[in-house]
This record gives structure tokens, sequence and C-alpha cells, in this order.
């Protein structure tokens, strides 16, 4: 006997062809069902649901029905032809079609009892006439402006969803932000497959767009915030959140562009796809060592994003070219791509979602915002904090190596900030004037470089025309000195020790002298010694002599005596 | 009158209209009964959304009544027939 298993109702997606936005949905909107998009004026709800149906025509072969009930036909035209959209050429290959619904109040008179099904039909046909599989409705509000009587409004647009649905549509209706509700009219009861809220705030003259998936029924979705942007190819959102530490890490290195600083990394330079802080204070060449880097990268044939906030790009190749660096055949071959955007003019979300574009676009292998001080001025810091993890995080998932530059004052109470981005960087380089004898050198260390043993030594920072240089800093006596003072320390240096080899010379030869002086002392002593050796021997001898002649005497004398003895002997007895 | 198919409204509508000119309009009336199921294309052209709508057409100013003419009162002011 066979099992009928119930089946299961799968919810599928419509994708919508807007970037970001289908990766936060993980397939787009829910299909064949109602998707309410809610916001205020100007929050680009007309351009979500306009993109949404070109994008259906243009990449998945499904026509669309745009049904306008605020906009006039050139309006529309107008303001989504900036857009490259190009709707009427789509109307004209049937494959778009738009209609206008005008509901002027004041011409309206109610008499009784009535429906709608003027819209049904037009919708209907609308549809049939091209085969629709997606519809928009903007904004639908507009038929509680033009009729009064909410009870049939009401029951209609219950009446309306449902046949939409049964038509098997994917249906986008645009509605205004309400007072109390979360629309004016209350239509999100209507909704209760998606709802979908765009906002726009200006804080501290910045514009910041978010946009809010509300409901999602049936699907598991991120209740955060995304931040989008509207520019010339549409909307963008930037589809990523903080979740997510769980990108690979390699023991991959990459070159800094400067010998001596890969030395004092672990001798082989950054890991890659790391995140690199360059901070000091202003002067100190924070840009020049970035721009190193980018130089160094493309040389290695990989590309590079450099993304500069304060300078334009032409100031900054000309500059580099005073110490040596050529950038201009790097952009050339498109490998280096720049781009100079003033900070303050947007919001540190328009910004990411700019990087994002960017970095989908040119996937380079490095990536370099310098210098980030404005941006995270703009927002609260934990705004800040939250923002750059997401970048660090999207970046990092892309085994992309990200460079940031900051600039610091002392004593500006941006140290706060600095050491909470700070956490988030795997490698921190700071850029450090040295101020001795009048002079302002630049010094250069490690202050920290996850993963890797690196020097704690200061180095002399040195910019010339031959490029970037690293050089040992004196270290003496009287501390840390660089620049001319260190120049002149050695030099006198030098000549303290040409002086004390003198002196050790003088010494050495004084030594001798005096070695000589005692040697022909001991020598003259000796021969003196000799002399009256010679003498005492000669006495002695003489002394010897003298007593043996004498001791011979005696024993003559004995001997002569002896025979007078015995005569002197016989004479006494 | 734009009407559509042969819901109840639309024949109140049709009755109410035909009511009113036999009592009111005698002889000036002259009645054209649309239904857009029928030719959906008028929807378009008319600018018809709800159903039933009565379009005068003369004397001017145009007027648009929308229901189903029940309202005696609202439709004898808005066709500005004196009684």
């Amino acid at each position: 006997m066979q099992q009928v298993e119930p089946q299961e109702e799968v919810l599928g997606k419509s994708l919508t062809g807007i970037q970001g936005f289908d990766q936060i949905t993980d397939g787009g909107l829910p299909q064949g069902r109602i998707t309410l998009i809610v916001g205020g004026p100007g929050t680009g709800k007309t351009l979500f649901a306009m993109q949404f149906l070109v994008n259906g025509v243009r990449m998945y072969n499904e026509p669309g029905v745009f049904v306008a009930f605020e906009e006039t036909k050139k309006k529309l035209a107008q303001n989504t032809a900036s857009l490259g959209f190009k709707i009427n050429e789509l109307v004209q290959q049937k494959k778009l079609h738009v209609d206008y619904i005008y509901i002027e109040r004041k011409e309206i008179e109610e008499t009784g009892e009535y429906d709608l099904e003027g819209l049904f039909v037009r919708l209907g046909h609308a549809i049939d006439s091209i085969g629709a599989k997606r519809v928009v409705l903007d904004t639908l509000e507009a038929i509680f402006a033009g009729f009064s009587n909410e009870a049939i409004l009401r029951a209609e647009l219950r009446r309306l969803f449902r046949w939409l649905e049964e038509k098997g549509v994917t249906a986008i209706v645009t509605a205004e932000r309400g007072p109390e509700m979360l629309t004016r009219y209350g239509l999100e009861e209507y909704v209760s497959d998606c709802v979908i809220v765009l906002d726009h705030r200006i804080t501290e003259q910045v514009s910041t767009r978010r946009l809010r998936v509300v409901k999602y029924r049936g699907s598991t979705h991120g209740t955060n915030e995304y931040p989008y942007l509207i520019d010339e190819n549409g909307m963008s959102i930037l589809p990523i959140t903080s979740i997510g530490l769980d990108y690979h890490s390699t023991t991959d290195r990459i070159s800094s562009g400067i010998p001596r600083l890969d030395a004092m990394l672990g001798g082989k330079g950054f890991y890659r796809a790391t995140s690199i802080l360059v901070s000091g204070t202003a002067g100190t060449g924070k840009s020049s060592l970035a721009l190193s880097f980018a130089n160094e990268t493309c040389k290695n044939g990989q590309k590079c994003l450099y993304m500069t906030f304060e300078e334009s790009p032409d100031q900054v190749i000309r500059n580099m070219r005073s110490i040596g660096i050529d950038l201009l055949p790097w952009v050339d071959k498109g490998l280096l791509k720049m781009t100079a955007v003033r900070s303050t003019y947007y919001g540190l979300e328009t910004h990411l979602v700019t990087i994002h574009k960017m970095v989908e676009s040119l996937n380079p292998a490095v990536v370099i915002m310098d210098p980030i001080t404005n941006l995270i001025t703009v927002g609260a810091a934990a705004d800040v904090k939250s923002m750059l993890t997401r970048l660090i995080d999207y970046l990092k998932g892309k085994s992309i190596t990200a460079m940031f530059t900051n600039l610091t004052h002392i004593g500006s109470g941006l140290e706060a900030t600095e050491s909470e981005i700070s956490s988030l960087m795997d490698t921190w380089v700071l850029l450090r004037d040295i101020e001795i004898g009048g002079e302002r050198n630049r010094g250069l260390y490690i202050l920290k470089s996850r993963g890797m043993s690196h020097s704690n030594q200061i180095r002399e920072f040195l910019l010339s025309e031959k490029g970037i240089n690293l050089l040992d800093i004196y270290v003496g006596p009287g501390g840390v000195l660089t620049g001319s003072a260190r120049a002149a320390r050695e030099a006198e240096d030098r000549a303290n020790d040409v002086l004390r080899q003198d002196e050790i010379a003088a010494l050495q030869r004084e030594l001798e002298r005096k070695r000589k002086v005692v040697q022909s002392q001991v020598e003259s002593l000796q021969a003196g010694l000799e002399a009256d050796e010679q003498e005492i021997k000669k006495k002695i001898n003489e002394s010897k002599l003298r007593q043996k002649v004498t001791t011979e005497e005696s024993e003559q004398m004995a001997k002569l005596r002896k025979a007078d003895a015995n005569s002197a002997k016989k004479q006494t007895k | 009158m734009y009407v559509y198919n042969d819901t109840p409204t639309s024949r109140n509508a049709s009755a109410n209209l035909q009511k009113l000119c036999d009592e009111h309009l005698k002889g000036q009336c002259d009645i054209e009964i649309i239904d857009i199921m029928k030719k959906p294309e008028v929807a378009y052209d008319e600018q018809i959304v709800a159903i039933p709508t009565l379009v005068k057409q003369s004397p001017l100013p145009v007027r648009r009544l929308v229901g189903d003419l029940s309202n005696k009162e609202r439709l004898l002011v808005s066709l500005d027939i004196g009684r």
C-alpha cells in the first residue's frame, strides 16, 4: 500500500538582482506572494520595485507589470531613465507594462455600494497581455486617498491580495511610513509574507540609508539593519553582518614594499588577509607607507584598491613620484584603482556600501583606506566599531589584506576611539615624531602584530628621492637620536674613536719606553753587578791566594820551627 | 455607465439609473451602459477603477459618480438635478 506523504510547502524565492538583497534574504522575495515595502519619501521604494521588475526582465526572463498610482508616465521614466533602465524600450518589447491609475478625489462622488473591479480588470488584462510574473503596485495607499469608504476599501484589499496570489505573480506593494502603525493605513495587516522597511536618516548633515527585513515568513532572516545606497546603477545593499568569524586564516605573507619593515615583521612581512593600522601624527608619512605597500602589491601582479579621503589621485601620484615611486603604470594597467571621496560627504555606512560594490567588481588582493580618521568621527563610537568590524570581517572573508591609516592628534581625545579600533587590527604600526635639537624626524615602530614575533625597536623612517628607508636609530647614553643629531653624534663617536686610538697608541709607546728604560737600568745594574762580581771574585782569589801563601809559609815556618822546636825542647829538658 | 458583468451591484446601478432618467429626466437622457468585462480596454481609456462608475458627460462639468446610485439624495445633488 502506498503511503501518501504530506507535502511540505517549500517557499520558493524570486531573485531581485539587487546587489546585496538576494544575499540577505537568501534568494530574494517570496515567490508568488506579496511583499510590502514601507518607507518615508525618498527612501527608494519605487526604485527598489522598478529594479525588481527590470532585473526580472533582463536577468530572469520574467515580464512584469508596474502600476503607478502617483507618478505620471513621463515622471516615472525620467526618474528611472537616469538609472539606465530604459523602461520605454522594455515596454515596446512587450516585456514590461506600465499602467497609470489616476484617482482624483475631487472628481469622485460616492453614491452607494461599489467595488474596485475596474482595478482588477485592468490589472488582470495587463498581466495576461504579457504573461507577467512580477507585479508592482506603487503606492497602493492612493486608493485610500481617493475613496472614503474604508470598509469597502479594506475588503477589496483583501480580495486583491488573494487574487494576486491566485494569479501566481510575485508582487510588491509600496506604502508610506505611518505615525502610529507601520504604514499610514495599516496595510501591513494584509501582508503576511514579507515586510521590508527602508529608512533614511540624516545625522549631522550626513545621510544614512538602512534597510530592514521586518518580516519574512518561512525563512530565517537576520533582523539587522543593512546600510544601502542609491547611485547611478540603482540600489546597492551591504549584506554583511558582524556575525561570521569563520574565515580561513593563512600563513601566506606579503611584503610591505619596505625590506627593513618586512624584517621587523618576523622577517617576512604582513600576513595575507589581515588588518593593518598605520597611525601617526600629521606629516609622518602614513600615506607614503601605505602607497609603498600598494606599489609592492601591483609589482607582484595583484590588484589594489586605494581609497583616499583627503587627496585627489593625481596629487597622490605626484607625491609618490617625489620619493621615487611611480604609480601611474599600475593605474594604466588596471592593477591599481584609486578612488577619492570626501569622507564627510557620506556616512560611514554609505562608504561601506561603496567599498563593497567596488570590491565585488574589482576583486582586489589589497584594500587601503587613507585615512579613516574622519569616518570614525562621524558616527558614535559603538556604530563605528560595529561598522568597521563588519568591513574587516567582509574583507577577511574574501582573503583581502586591508590597510587603514589614521591621523592622530596627541591629546585630542581620539585616543579612546583609536584604541577601540586598534583591537580590531592584527597589526599596528605607529609613526611618531621625534624632536631633538630643533629637528623633527620620524620614527616607526610596531606596536603589535598578531601571530608573529616582531621587532620592538624604533627605526628612523626616512623618505628620500630613492624611496623609503628604515634606519637603525642611535641609542646612546643621551637617549634615542635621529636625523642630523644622530649623524652628528655618530661623527662625534668616530672622532672619539680616533682619539682613543691615538691615546692607546701613545700609552703603548709610553709602556714601551718605560720598558726600555727599565731594561737599560737592569742592564746597567747587571753590568755593575758583573763588575762587582769580578772585583769580589778577584779579592776572593787574592784572599785565597794569600791564605794559601800564608798557609804555605806557616807550614814552612812550622817545618823549620819543628826542627827548632825539637832543639828547643831538648834544651828545656 | 460602466459596469462589470451581471453582479447585483451592477444590476442595481443600471436599474437606479433607469429609474432616475424616467423620474427626473424624461426624454433628456442619453444612457450608454458599458460592460468592462467585455471591453477591458475601455477601463484604461476612461480610467475606471471603481465599479460601477457613472460618468456624466454633459452638461459640463464632467462628473464621476461611483456606486450603485442608491443614495438618491447624493445622486440628485451631484447631477444638479432639481426636484
